[in-house]
């Protein structure tokens, strides 16, 4: 049973915490400011929280939802005071993210079963597939699991090569074809070699897309059908990467691949820098689809998994 | 998704109509509309805040055109402080005595090699000899990328073998460039966050070394609040001197347009549309406005009706509807208004095809052709007719439709819509409503 899906451990929370303390934004900042001394509850303070968690991307609809329900709770005197206000807010926004999510594919006992686990990684040009490729293999073999990459972005220029160069320091095999070829057969053959080799899991890195493309979203779902041809129930895994300084467009791209390819998790990317992301807050709440791990750097072992109250806090504390 | 900011506006200003002035109330319920739209649309919060506090103050106490609904002269408003905030399109820059360099900065994954490739393509159409370098050793197959894409696109590139230090990397370029002739050089980095100390003192070094013609912070179309954070850094650091915009073939609102240049205070230049090498536009302003506040070319729609109908016409049409005066001369005249406007075919395009217009059926042909047979049978009437529509009567009708060589069916049709037309304009007493209602009526009229 591969554990990377599993609960995180304690000390992995520790260095989701550190690493994004260390670039503590203006918005913790401020809603700490504001709530720091147990002051009354005042429309003003209702008004900076809600420019914090506008300025965090969390957008407009949740916004507004999270603060009405909580003035609502402050007209009725269920809630008195900033210090049980902050709770409050904290507890509403990880409960969103920690909705239970729709019971995903990944999670069905036969996937766990599965060998080998299939793993697709999609998403909008740009937001860091093929870097959280390299750190998810890295990552499965330090847990002693047996991988294999499958370069199935044929399009982009040097794409290849770069899962190449991962490929090499991650230790693992990749299967690759000519630049420009049929990314479905591509897929076609990774899966193939991982069944001979009987490798633990093929991760597929596929090229970035709009969303709105339609011919590259039925290209996407041409792959997954070949996937699901070779091994019962793949792709196991569909994580769709999205870049923590993305806006709203954030909501219609987690709407259109899950539409399209069904996604079972997202990988919020670039956390090391000062956007904070909140648009996943946005999509589980529309969604209900759980984050997966969190993307801190460049380097191999910047990927932790993602924890609800570990990431509110780092909002707020 | 998204309601139509035409919509919420119209629902916020719904009681306005027949006054003179917009009051303080209709506008902050009108202007609470737009703060979210331009929210919704990813524009900075502080940008936006400071935005409707200045068209606030425009708008309060100006008068009311004749010509537009007090919606339409919101975002009449609206446009206008955006397009002041835009700019007006700019030429790139070179230097007196080539090479000129330019620097192509920004985050991660914002589309910079990509970008690199599609100007040096551009700037071969434009009669340049560019040439194009890669400073990028640190991520995996950077300089291979860049290499491929200029070998795509024909353009030379400066390998910078041997090396893995930027600085040595671009020394060699500019040589060669001086060497080969080659009159400007495009200069890819690597991407990295704007609180990286040291790789934007790396930057900082570049710039000295290089002086650039150009320094250009590519962004991300679907960037968000973060926006302005970067892009200001950048801009501390480095003092960018233009903008380009990726990603923009999405359905990204790209309000970011509007936030960076809010911070940076420079022009957005290019707007990347697509992953193709030639995908790239010079950025127009007025363009972006429309998709930040998602309302396809209706802004397009209100300059034009302001061009097309001059006020003193928009007067007297107004008396006359208040003295119900309506007649088929006029009618006739609204014809040729809308003709003029462009055709209808356009017109309908222009239109957003969400709210009140995502249920136009979308393939339905507009026969331009009707609009001038409607034409025809009214210059078929006499001026007794045009003047009291009930002289027509069934004879009059098979003459007209003889003279103007129809039939009298379609006279009929004429004058039912002639008549509804008239009810219409009488009940919404605005002139422009009038005439956007009627355009809806008449499409559907006169489609087959
Ligand atoms: N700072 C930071 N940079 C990251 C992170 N993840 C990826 N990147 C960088 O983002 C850039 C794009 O990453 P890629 O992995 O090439 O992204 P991609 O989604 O595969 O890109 P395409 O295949 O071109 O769509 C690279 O410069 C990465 O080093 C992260 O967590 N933090
Ligand atoms: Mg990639």
């Amino acid at each position: 049973m591969i554990t990377l899906f599993g609960k995180p451990e304690e000390t992995v929370l520790e260095r989701l915490k550190n690493s994004v303390a260390k670039t503590r934004t203006e918005l913790s900042a401020r809603v700490e400011q504001l709530l720091t001394g147990d002051r009354p509850v005042d429309p003003a303070l209702l008004a900076q929280l809600e420019a914090a968690l506008l300025s965090a991307d969390i957008g407009v609809g949740t916004t507004k939802e999270v603060l009405a329900s909580l003035r609502r709770q402050v007209t009725e005197q269920k809630l008195v005071g900033s210090a049980a206000l902050k709770l409050e807010l904290k507890n509403q926004l990880v409960a969103i993210l920690a909705a239970a999510p729709v019971p995903r594919n990944g999670d069905s006992p036969a996937a766990v079963a599965a060998a080998p686990r299939v793993i697709f990684v999609v998403g909008v040009n740009g937001t860091g597939k093929t870097t959280t490729i390299g750190k998810l293999a890295n990552r499965l073999r330090a847990e002693g699991r047996s991988v294999m990459l499958c370069a199935a972005d044929t399009f982009r220029a040097a794409a290849i090569e770069q899962l190449e160069v991962w490929a090499k320091r991650s230790g693992v095999e990749l299967i690759k074809q000519k630049a420009g070829s049929d990314p479905a057969a591509v897929v076609f053959d990774g899966l193939t070699a991982a069944r001979a080799k009987n490798v633990d899991a093929v991760i597929v890195d596929t090229a970035g897309r709009l969303h709105t493309k339609s011919n590259l979203m039925a290209e996407l779902e041409k792959m997954k059908r070949t996937a699901a041809k070779l091994v019962p129930g793949a792709p196991h895994d569909v994580l769709l990467v999205m870049d923590a300084t993305t806006g709203q467009n954030g909501l219609a791209q987690a709407r259109e691949f899950t539409g399209h390819v069904g996604v079972t998790g997202i990988v919020l990317t670039k956390l090391d820098g000062t956007a904070k992301g909140g648009i996943v807050i946005a999509i589980s709440r529309e969604l209900g689809l759980p984050i997966r791990f969190v993307g801190t750097g460049e380097q191999m072992d910047d990927l932790v998994p993602f924890d609800a109250k570990t990431y509110v806090n780092s909002l707020f504390d | 998704m998204f309601e139509n900011l035409t919509d919420k506006l119209q629902r916020a200003f719904k009681n306005l109509r027949g006054q003179g002035k917009l009051t303080e109330e209709h506008l902050d319920a009108g202007l609470a509309q737009i703060r979210e739209a331009l929210l919704d649309a990813d524009v900075n919060l502080g940008v936006v805040d400071e935005i409707i506090a200045h068209i606030r103050e425009k708008a309060l106490g100006s008068e009311v055109l004749l010509q537009l609904s007090p919606d339409q002269q919101v975002v009449k408003i609206v446009r206008d402080e955006l397009t002041e905030l835009l700019g007006k399109e700019v030429r790139m820059q070179f230097a007196s005595r080539p090479p000129s360099v330019w620097l192509i900065v920004g985050l991660q994954g914002s589309g910079k090699t990509t970008t690199t490739g599609k100007l040096g393509k551009w700037l071969g159409h434009n009669g340049h000899r560019p040439i194009v370098v890669s400073t990028d050793v640190y991520r995996p197959a950077a300089r291979e990328q860049l290499a491929q894409v200029a070998k795509a696109t024909h353009t030379p590139v400066w390998p910078g073998a041997g090396t893995d230090k930027p600085l040595e990397i671009v020394r060699g370029a500019m040589r060669e460039a001086k060497l080969s002739a080659y009159d400007v050089v495009l200069v890819d980095t690597a991407g990295r966050l704007h609180i990286d100390d040291e790789l934007m003192n790396e930057l900082s070094t570049l710039k000295r070394e290089l002086a650039p013609s150009e320094i250009l912070f590519v962004a991300d179309a679907m960037i968000g609040q973060d926006a302005v954070r970067s892009a200001g850094e950048f801009h501390k650091r480095l003092g960018v001197t233009g903008v380009i915009l990726t990603k923009l073939d999405g359905d990204a609102r790209g309000g970011a347009a509007l936030s960076i240049r809010k911070v940076t205070g420079a022009p957005v230049k290019f707007a990347g549309i697509g992953e193709k090498y030639d995908a790239i536009e010079q950025f127009h302003p007025d363009r972006i406005i429309s998709r930040i506040l998602g309302m396809g070319d209706v802004l397009t729609l209100i300059e034009k009706a302001e061009k097309t109908i001059d006020e003193k016409q928009a007067r007297e049409l107004q008396r006359k509807l208040e003295h119900n005066e309506f007649s088929l001369e006029d009618f006739r005249d609204q014809l040729k208004q809308i003709r003029k406007m462009g055709s209808l075919e356009q017109l309908m395009g222009m239109l957003p095809k969400i709210g009140p217009f995502a249920k136009l059926p979308k393939d339905t042909a507009i026969d331009e052709s009707r609009l001038k047979v409607a034409e025809a049978i009214i210059n078929s009437m006499t001026s007794a007719e045009r003047d009291d529509y009930n002289l027509i009567d069934g004879k009059r009708r098979k003459r007209i439709a003889r003279g103007s060589g129809t039939t009298v069916q379609e006279v009929n049709e004429v004058l039912k819509q002639y008549n509804e037309m008239r009810r219409m304009m009488k009940m919404y007493g605005n002139t422009m409503k009038g005439k956007m209602r009627g355009l809806g009526k008449l499409r559907g009229g006169l489609s087959n």
